[in-house]
């Protein structure tokens, strides 16, 4: 049986046109984009018509307002250190305490420089309290950044609202939208958002180009100084085959946007329902309600995430969890210990992400496979008896 | 995707002796549901040459953690507890043909199950005396538990020096900030600890190490100051030093500091590198705290 791949969370299958796009770039079409000489013309006119893809995908009013990048985590350090550099006198950053690490680990690097962290808090669905970011925003704050979905739970913030806010403020907003980007129509061109950061990997076009979105007229400094490419705002000679497959990429992904909303959104319910209808201690983490069409992350309770990874590994499921066993951390994850869900599940966290790719039959399987691992599991672990969990005082405190 | 050995999958996939055993007379829990990883142990000891007949396992936790509590249990079976007492978590590891230096915690868990089922046939108390901290080195296997002991045991101050003790950071380096961390933290409790120490006998000397007269500490002290000054000043900072007390030392911050916790992180951080060309632990301190309190926050 073929392998299910229900982790599109963590990099996407690079589509066959996009492959086949993209490959003229490394034989025939070799030259460099900067040249002078008919080789870089040709190369130079394709990289306008990507970028030109990828500013009608993020909804962008300009296609000089699309920087490629090398990846997500560059993107994301462009626009903070930035930030920090085009505002000197501005010593503090709000974010949020469920980023993704490549936000979280340069922000408690910056800390240790000296820099004021903000963390938003989370309640136990992931929401934010918005009051207090507004409590928070000063001119005192040089940047704030905020995911627009969150990897794990694919919990979605309301980060077109809190860009009007803080432009009110006068303090730049940066949004980390890799988990967003190609997933839910983007109109950057009627918000207030500032930059955003999108990776190509997560949308089917190859790992290594990212893209930082900088709204015009947006103070800047580079992270990579150097040639003039990107107008100097990302030195380097750029990843030409990476650009041209994630233009095809964004192109496609217009396409597919109402499939993901409607036939992706279908499966994952289905997903989810079927799973929760077999096993019991077992929940959704996150704001069911408000989350990204392909993504559901489910906590069962008494039994260990790496494990159960393996198992359903064994029977051809790919899918991912939040326990510490998977990261070699001996804490589950901040995502799941921001939300206060109790460890007796934290542990347990299993997220499932789909694609345009999976098919309904692949969600039966999965159905069908994972209660009997959950079981398995069950019946080795010590707070599980015969019936159910084996001490009342492991009872879920989460509602 | 952890490399795990063949051995390890297969006894995670087929475990060995999973569950509860029947007429055990021996019992260990150990673990807990908070920390990811739990096991407990059930064993049928012949009490008359206390020859384990019988093993059984339950366990929470990762592939490695079930896999560790099934190799324990196909060791032991069949051993004295006095033989059984003998089997290490290297023991348990090897049998499994190795563990990911991450998951060798796994392995101890095994052990200490072990100790606290004889603990529990004997009518013993048992306690778990084995702290774990975060891994740090990865290439060693060293945890933030060990090398802060190490640092406390042994007064040491610089990463090398950690490296020479613990061999933790002396691979791959990208620990170094991580031990560093780990240093800061142990020096500024030292440093903080010993004024008050110091204060009710404020006669008698410190002890340096290598004996300084007061105007070589002080030579010292100003010539660390003015190592630091140039980082501040690109800051739009800087510090001047005041006054030597004992091992107090007054300093000035002066310039553009945005906000106090800035300031204590920078006092901190000159602290650290006097203690380090002294040798001798001092306080650093600012002169006039009222005259500069910082604004803002």
């Amino acid at each position: 049986m073929d392998p299910i791949y229900l982790d599109n969370n963590a990099t996407t299958r690079v589509d066959d046109a996009v492959v086949a796009a993209m490959l003229p770039f490394f034989t025939e079409q070799y030259g460099n984009p900067s040249s002078m000489h008919a080789f870089g013309e040709k190369v130079g006119r394709a990289l306008k018509n990507a970028r030109r893809q990828v500013q009608t995908l993020l909804g962008a009013e300009h296609d000089s307002e699309v920087i490629f990048t090398s990846c997500g985590t560059e993107s994301n350090s462009t626009a903070i250190l930035s930030a920090l550099r085009a505002y000197p006198d501005r010593r503090e950053i709000i974010t949020t305490t469920v980023e993704h690490p490549a936000v979280l680990t340069l922000c408690e690097h910056l800390e240790k420089e000296g820099y004021t962290i903000h963390r938003l808090k989370v309640d136990n669905k992931g929401r934010l309290n918005l009051d207090e970011y507004r409590a928070l925003l000063s001119p005192q704050v040089a940047i704030v950044s905020v995911m627009w979905a969150n990897n794990e739970t694919g919990t979605l913030f309301p980060v077109e609202e809190m860009a009007e806010l803080a432009n009110a403020a006068g303090v730049q907003f940066h949004t980390d939208a890799v988990q967003v980007v190609g997933k839910i129509p983007l109109d950057l061109k009627n918000s207030k958002i500032d930059m955003l950061s999108l990776s190509g990997h997560k949308l089917h076009s190859p790992k290594g180009i990212g893209v930082l979105y900088l709204r015009r007229n947006t103070r800047f400094r580079p992270l990579l100084r150097g040639g003039h490419q990107e107008r100097g705002r990302r030195a380097g000679t750029e990843n030409v085959a990476g650009i041209i497959g994630l233009g095809v990429a964004a192109e496609q992904a217009m396409a597919a946007m109402e499939h993901e909303q409607t036939v992706v959104r279908d499966l994952r319910d289905r997903l989810e329902q079927g799973i929760l209808a077999q096993v019991p201690n077992a929940f959704p983490t996150g704001d069911p309600s408000n989350r990204l069409p392909n993504t559901s992350n489910i906590a069962f309770e008494f039994i260990e995430g790496e494990a159960i990874l393996l198992l359903l590994n064994k029977v051809g499921i790919a899918a991912s969890s939040g326990s510490a066993c998977t990261s070699g951390s001996l804490e589950p994850s901040h995502v799941m210990r921001a939300m206060d869900i109790p460890y007796t599940a934290a542990h347990g966290t299993v997220r499932f992400s789909l694609s345009r790719y999976t098919t309904a039959e692949e969600i039966e399987r999965v159905i069908e496979a994972v209660p009997p691992v959950v079981e398995q599991l069950r019946k080795l672990s010590p707070y599980w008896g015969t019936k159910g969990p084996a001490s009342e005082s492991f009872a879920p405190t989460y509602a | 995707m952890w490399d795990y050995s063949e051995k390890v999958k297969d006894h995670f996939f087929n475990p060995r002796n999973a569950g509860a055993i029947d007429g055990a007379n021996a019992i260990g829990e150990v673990g807990s549901i908070s920390c990811g990883d739990a096991l407990r142990l059930t064993l049928k000891v012949d009490p008359d040459n206390e020859r384990i007949l019988d093993a059984g396992f339950q366990t929470f936790g990762c592939g490695s953690a079930i896999a560790s509590s099934s190799a324990l249990t196909e060791i032991i079976k069949g051993m004295t507890l006095e033989e059984a007492l003998k089997v290490s978590n290297q023991d348990i590891a090897d049998f499994l043909d190795g563990l990911p230096a991450e998951k060798m915690h796994c392995s101890v868990m095994g052990r200490e199950a072990l100790q606290a089922a004889v603990a529990n046939f004997r009518g013993e108390e048992w306690s778990d005396d084995h702290e774990e901290g975060a891994l740090i080195c990865k290439c060693f296997a060293v945890d933030a538990v060990l090398i802060e002991e190490t640092i406390r045991a042994n007064n040491l101050t610089t990463v090398q020096e950690v490296t020479h003790y613990t061999k933790a950071g002396g691979g791959c380096s990208s620990c170094h900030e991580g031990i560093e961390e780990i240093l800061a933290k142990v020096m500024a409790e030292r440093a903080t600890a010993a004024p008050v120490a110091a204060e009710p006998a404020p006669a008698q000397a410190p002890a340096a190490k290598g004996k300084l007269t007061n105007l070589q500490r002080i030579r010292i002290i100003e010539e660390t100051i003015e190592k630091i000054r140039p980082q501040l000043q690109r800051d739009r900072g800087d510090v001047e030093l005041v006054d030597v007390d004992g091992n107090t030392i007054y300093v000035n911050m002066i310039g553009a500091c945005s906000g106090c916790q800035m300031a204590a992180m920078t006092l901190g951080g000159i602290q650290q590198q006097i203690v380090e060309a002294l040798g001798e632990l001092v306080r650093v301190v600012p002169a006039k705290q009222a005259a500069h309190a910082c604004g803002g926050h």
